[in-house]
């Protein structure tokens, strides 16, 4: 799922990262679940890129993106910065790697300490990297990093967080990554808790961070309209794996995998003259209690599963220009279900 | 219903078009001039500050707008669940509901009776589904008794009846008998949102109350439930008030909309006449906002500025600060909720005669 780039050494890579998480309870759940599932990526600083890895909840995007940040170890498979390790990065390195890969989370009230008034973030970062010389440069510096925000410094400075809408304290937070100007974003649901007006806004400037700054950015949401509406490139997560990849425009309107079908129909459109055609029947949507490896993990959901479904793991097919499923349906040595035909699988 | 479009707030300003009434026989619930205020150490919060809506026997109607404009504070106010500091400041509550002795249509204002005759109506025939309502399941209970006890709580039958009851209502939201016996944390979110759905409509209410359902549901889930609740209404003949900040959502279910700003219905119409033809600029800076999901992809440019604050409403037109349009008039007048267009309801001088003389 890689773009071209200048050098072949990816900024961020994650190699085969799986996290497992015990699971306790009854004698017949009790064991392992893998959160994340062997997951690759590749995020390149140039050509700056914008990544939306798409899944529901539980499908372990979070988890990943933690796993990205540092936060969180894998329990097997590595991230590489530049080509290194995260966990053998010298004290140079990972105070660069740091400063470049940087964060914003889901919930804009959680990450503000309510006594400090809003600018400290910003001041911090500042005092912290050695940004600026002067105090007066510091002070010019919180205004046009609020600027490029959208926001007037007049509106925001001085004020304390619950003063401020979830839309404003997210757009701070970018503000914050404008001084920084790292790599890399790894932005994990960071619109999902405000409103449509203001998200267009939040989203307009990851555009332009990655088309002035040259800023790259994996951006997690369980979104596909908002993760259409940014471009690029998009892995969809399943589960703790990814089932496809691609351009988000061929995924859309070619969706290759049957979860990401599944997916697409569900969405609400914004057309009330153009309603829902299909129904969801219950079944699709429950999830699996257990987790197995050598299945499809979409297998007891899938309307096209085949017996090769609950037997291997499917590897990943070539379904388009630098598109992937990992689905049987793809494979042409299995003979597949009618419906799988009629449905255009061949 | 004789002055359904009347001003929605003081200082009225000269009435420009002469409002038509819309149908009045249709009406379950008229809400009139309503003000729920919180008061607050800096002053009187306004959160809802003079909303005139009507909603329609068996039609969904959705309650759209920003985080903070208010509409959740509206539902908990028809309802009457405002607690202290909070208070229903005025406004009139027009309920019609058949009373079982007779049959015949009654109606009554919801905000005039005590709460010990409000409280016989709720769950009767008013059902409510708060916002995050899943979350608040008893976790000790069986999903069985807590149905039953609400609703032995609010009519009076015999504990194996409402059980007998619980059965067949969580058949009619897509569960298992088996959930019956299991506790909430058994459950998945969208199943425990189910059994929220179900418990509420468990005495074949009127009118349900919805207040973002399906917020915290994935999208398959979310897709399961609202069809649900297409379904539900069709059997029970139910009339849904569908609160959600999800313009999409709305796009998928109301029959009708309202659309909220800073505590004030901006404007009502059909969800067609809504999405095709915004009139209000706050309701086409929304409908603008949302990405379409396949379409041609450009830059929405969304609604620029800040959303105001209850403690301090701008003067004249509560969007002016932030409206493409803006002129002198809208700092200075607020404009009144107007039938614009046959059944469109909308609070905007460009479509009254103020915005003529001044321009």
């Amino acid at each position: 799922m890689n773009t071209m780039s200048d050098n072949n050494v990816p900024t961020l890579q994650a190699r085969n990262v799986t996290k497992e998480f015990a699971v306790s309870g009854s004698s017949l759940r009790r064991g392992h679940i893998a959160a994340v599932d062997q997951v690759s990526l590749s995020l390149y600083a140039k050509p700056p890129q914008i990544i939306s890895l798409v899944g529901e909840s539980g499908s372990g995007k979070t988890t990943f993106s933690r796993i990205l940040l540092g936060l969180t170890g894998p329990t097997t498979g590595e991230v590489l910065y530049r080509g290194t390790n995260i966990l053998a990065l010298n004290k140079q390195q990972f105070r660069e790697y740091r400063l470049n890969v940087q964060p914003v989370f889901q919930d804009p009230y959680g990450i503000y300490n309510p006594f400090y008034r809003i600018e400290r973030v910003l001041e911090l970062v500042i005092h912290n990297f050695k940004l600026a010389k002067t105090k007066s440069q510091a002070i010019d510096m919180v205004d046009e990093a609020l600027r490029a925000v959208d926001l007037r410094p007049n509106d925001v400075i001085g004020r304390y967080p619950h003063q401020l809408s979830g839309g404003e304290r997210q757009r701070v937070m970018l503000a914050r990554l404008y001084l920084l100007k790292p790599r890399i974003i790894i932005a994990d649901e960071p619109v999902s808790m405000i409103d449509v007006a203001v998200r267009t806004l939040f989203l307009n400037i990851l555009l332009d961070f990655r088309d002035k700054l040259g800023i790259s950015c994996l951006f997690i949401t369980h979104n596909l309209s908002t993760a259409y509406y940014l471009g690029g490139q998009i892995m969809v997560l399943c589960f703790g794996r990814v089932v496809e990849t691609g351009s988000i425009d061929q995924v859309v309107h070619n969706p290759s995998h049957p979860y990401t079908q599944q997916l697409l129909t569900s969405v609400p459109s914004i057309d009330p003259e153009n309603r829902w055609s299909t129904r969801s029947n219950l079944e699709s949507v429950e999830r699996p209690v257990t987790h197995e490896a050598n299945k499809c993990v979409y297998v007891t959901r899938c309307p096209y599963a085949m017996p090769i479904c609950s037997q291997q793991r499917p590897p990943d097919f070539a379904t388009g220009e630098g598109q992937y499923a990992a689905c049987f349906l793809h494979d042409r040595n299995v003979e597949k279900p009618e419906a799988a035909v009629e449905a255009g699988f061949k | 219903m004789s002055n359904n479009t009347k001003v929605t707030t003081p200082p009225a300003p000269q009435q420009g078009t002469v409002p038509a009434p819309l149908s009045q026989q249709h009406a379950l619930l008229q809400i009139k001039d309503t003000r729920v205020w919180y008061t607050t150490i800096t002053g009187e919060a306004r959160v809802v500050d003079g909303v005139d809506v009507t909603i329609n026997k068996n039609e969904v109607f959705g309650l759209a707008g920003e985080s903070g404009c208010g509409k959740s504070t509206l539902v908990e106010g028809v309802l009457r669940l405002i607690k202290s500091p909070g208070h229903i400041k005025s406004g009139h509550v027009l309920f019609t509901y058949p009373k079982s002795v007779n049959g015949e249509d009654t109606t009554v204002d919801l905000f005039t009776m005590g709460l010990n005759e409000v409280r016989p109506l709720r769950w009767q025939h008013i059902a409510y589904v708060p916002q995050g309502a899943m979350n608040s399941l008893n976790p000790v209970m069986r999903i069985e008794d807590q149905i039953a006890d609400a609703i032995l709580e609010h009519s009076k039958t015999t504990k194996a009846k409402a059980m007998a009851n619980v059965r067949q209502r969580l058949d009619m939201v897509g569960l298992p008998a088996s959930v019956a016996h299991m506790y909430p944390h058994e459950l998945s979110g969208g199943m425990k949102q189910r059994v929220t759905i179900a418990s509420a409509i468990t005495l074949r209410p009127e009118l349900l109350i919805a207040d973002e359902p399906t917020t915290a549901l994935d999208v398959n889930v979310q897709k399961v439930i609202l069809q649900e609740l297409l379904d539900i209404r069709k059997q029970l003949n139910l009339t849904i008030v569908y609160v959600s900040h999800d313009m999409a959502v709305h796009a998928e279910l109301a029959d009708r909309m309202g659309i909220m700003y800073a505590g004030v219905m901006m404007e009502v119409g059909t969800t067609i006449q809504i999405f095709k033809d915004p009139l209000h600029p706050y309701t086409q800076g929304l409908i603008h906002s949302i990405p379409d999901i396949g379409k041609e992809r450009k830059r929405v440019e969304g609604i620029p500025g800040l959303a105001p604050s209850p403690l301090a409403w701008p003067n004249g037109c509560r969007f002016h600060p932030r409206c493409p349009h803006v002129k002198d008039i809208c700092k200075r007048v607020e404009p009144p909720l107007l039938e614009a267009r046959p059944g469109r309801l909308v609070a905007c001088h460009i479509y009254s005669e103020l915005w003529d003389k001044a321009s």
